[in-house]
């Protein structure tokens, strides 16, 4: 299938000259774990392109911590789209480059995120210490893996979730939830600053008995490294992350690409779009591609940033900014 | 005509007498490269914290947090080149002065630290020092747990920076001739104060630059550190790291205060290292 793209591409560039067909590219600056995603994605949609206007597109494609990456965009590289793990990484593009408006996420539908993702447990091959819930995060001599919420997006996402969790139990409030997250993060013995580097932590290095991972990123690993070592674990509740996508109106005006960059976002949330979403473990937002997929992604009530912490600029002040409740875990005794 | 013979102009203080022409331009050049490879960058860093205004950069500097990085970071590199000095001094004594087999195979391997890119070496120690790990497995065993905690940072200190002594050592040790320890020898003395009272002093100034740089290297050291380090607050978190952080979330003169920071003390401790190597070799 590869090699056919690759073929029909060689054979578009060579009459290229006698079509009068365009090459366009784009760059897709996005996070850490959506490498395999965007792989098939920008195929998929290069291939679209080519059939519906003739011109040839290429998709380059950036991963990174998303907080580097948006700092990255900030500081002059050059890309047309950003495909970030959270909102607030794509304000900051807005504050402090003026790259797109304010208002960006009211463009595109579902708060401009075409997929969505949670939080589930990574544990070892029949969940020796019986790790079902938030709370068996805690027990005595259990040992937690989660990268540093202060350079990873899907940490922010993770520490929300056991935020969530604890807040809205019955019984819950925010200093219960603070003592929780406290005592959640006593038990990482080390906090890597990517997704991908808490992975390896967990699974090739063996540290910690549980690992809090994107659902994505969960499946990834089993695919990879082995149904038979390691078995995903459904909290009882969890966090809807939604990992958002935007066009960058300056740099794709300067490009001349908005018409093709507008389109390869619209194509995120098309029906093909959204089934390799789904081949890639990443919930789709069109209802039958997910009743299709049901299987794979078990139902769980999802709290919502805007509900339990009034959206990303709120929460992003009150724990992840310096002096929020995250450093306060690290005060010295 | 007349023959026009070369007197020797009057030397300026500023130079040394040299048969070659060339002052101006070379002098003019070091200007210009130093001021655009080292003195622009770095003066860029010198301006950027003070966004924050002194109280606001005391503030940053003074964290808890901060100053237990900075005290890692100074403390693991100060331990890294005292080992690499140690056993640095030792390689570089068996390359100059033994023939062994494979010799030129080993002397390859010292450069190693150097070649390799920090992420790879990290991934290896870590990997290697891991509970799991090859070395990290009987560690265990012995109660002692080295990835993941301060003593890892310390062993990926001493691997990028052993080349450092050795390579500095090893000109100075193959000048340094047999001859002047047989005359000691001769001459009544024991193989100790041979190795004090003669092969010490000379090397001394060698010694403290291999230690300098080894140290200066190993407090910017930032790749192969955050593999093996666990980047704990307050307890394996290095000041590198710290900056990045910073950066990460866009507080860019909070990261230049602490850059800034390390860069004044590195600083003052090798114009300390230095004046005390000019002091030793005065003496001689």
């Amino acid at each position: 299938m590869l090699k056919r793209i690759c073929l029909s591409l060689t054979a578009a560039t060579l009459l290229a000259g006698v079509a009068h067909a365009a090459d366009v590219t784009l760059l897709n600056v996005s996070y850490d774990p959506t490498r395999e995603l965007y792989k098939a994605e920008n195929a998929a949609f290069a291939a679209q392109w080519k059939a519906k206007t003739g011109d040839t597109v290429t998709i380059n494609q950036s991963h990174g911590g998303s907080g580097a990456q948006s700092r990255a965009v900030i500081d002059g590289l050059d890309a047309d789209v950003v495909t970030l793990a959270l909102a607030y990484d794509i304000d900051a593009i807005a504050q402090k480059a003026q790259l797109l408006p304010a208002n960006w996420q009211g463009r595109l539908p579902e708060h401009s995120t075409p997929y969505t993702s949670t939080v589930v447990f990574l544990v070892r091959k029949g969940n020796p210490w019986h790790i079902h819930d938030w709370p068996d995060l805690i027990k005595p001599g259990i040992q937690v893996i989660t990268p540093n919420p202060k350079t990873s997006g899907g940490a922010r996402w993770s520490y929300l979730a056991a935020w969530a969790y604890a807040e809205r139990k019955p019984g819950g409030n925010p200093d219960k939830a603070k003592q929780f997250v406290a005592d959640l993060y006593s038990h990482v013995p080390v906090l890597d600053s990517g997704a991908r580097g808490s992975t390896t932590t967990f699974v090739n290095r063996g540290i910690g008995d549980v690992l809090l991972s994107w659902e994505n990123e969960a499946y990834l690993a089993l695919d990879q490294l082995g149904r038979d070592k390691f078995e995903i674990v459904y909290p009882s509740v969890s966090i809807l992350a939604e990992p958002p996508v935007a066009i960058l109106d300056k740099n794709v005006d300067r490009h001349g690409t908005r018409k093709v960059a507008e389109a390869y976002l619209q194509f995120l949330y098309s029906k093909e779009g959204q089934e390799i979403e789904a081949q890639n473990y990443y919930r789709p937002r069109d209802p039958q591609v997910a009743a299709e997929h049901a299987k794979q992604f078990p139902k769980l009530p999802l709290y919502t940033i805007d509900d339990v912490f009034g959206g990303w600029t709120k929460a992003q002040a009150t724990h992840f900014a310096d002096g929020g409740t995250f450093d306060q875990i690290y005060k010295p005794k | 005509m007349t023959v026009a013979y070369a007197v020797p102009r009057p030397v300026s203080r500023w130079r040394n007498p040299s048969a070659l022409p060339g002052f101006g331009i070379s002098m003019g050049f070091v200007l210009f490269y130093l001021s655009a490879i080292v003195l622009i960058p770095l003066a860029a860093l010198a301006i950027r914290p003070w966004e924050l205004g002194w109280s606001g950069f005391v503030a940053v500097i003074t964290q808890p947090r901060t100053l237990a990085a900075f005290e890692l970071s100074f403390g693991a590199s100060a331990i890294a080149a005292l080992l690499n000095t140690v056993f640095g001094f030792v390689v570089a004594w068996s390359l100059v002065r033994y023939r062994f087999p494979l010799k030129g195979l080993v002397d390859a391997l010292v450069d190693l630290p150097f070649a390799l890119p920090t992420a790879v070496a990290g991934i290896a120690l870590s990997t290697l020092y891991a509970p799991n790990g090859w070395l990290g497995a009987p560690l265990a065993a012995l109660g002692v747990k080295a990835a993941y905690t301060p003593l890892g940072v310390v062993i990926a200190l001493t691997f990028i920076g052993l080349p450092f002594v050795v390579r500095t050592l090893q000109p100075v040790l193959s000048e340094l001739g047999k001859e002047a320890e047989e005359a000691s020898a001769t001459l009544g003395a024991s193989r100790g104060q041979t190795f004090r009272r003669v092969i010490l002093p000379a090397l001394a100034p060698a010694i403290v630059t291999g230690a300098a740089l080894s140290f200066a290297r190993a407090v910017g050291e930032y790749g192969s550190v955050i593999f093996i380090a666990g980047n704990l607050p307050m307890r394996s978190e290095i000041a590198p790291l710290l900056i990045v952080i910073k950066l990460e979330q866009f507080d860019y003169a909070g990261a230049a205060a602490i850059g800034l920071t390390m860069l004044a003390a590195s600083f003052l401790i090798l114009l300390a290292l230095n004046l005390l190597q000019s002091a030793l070799f005065a003496k001689r």
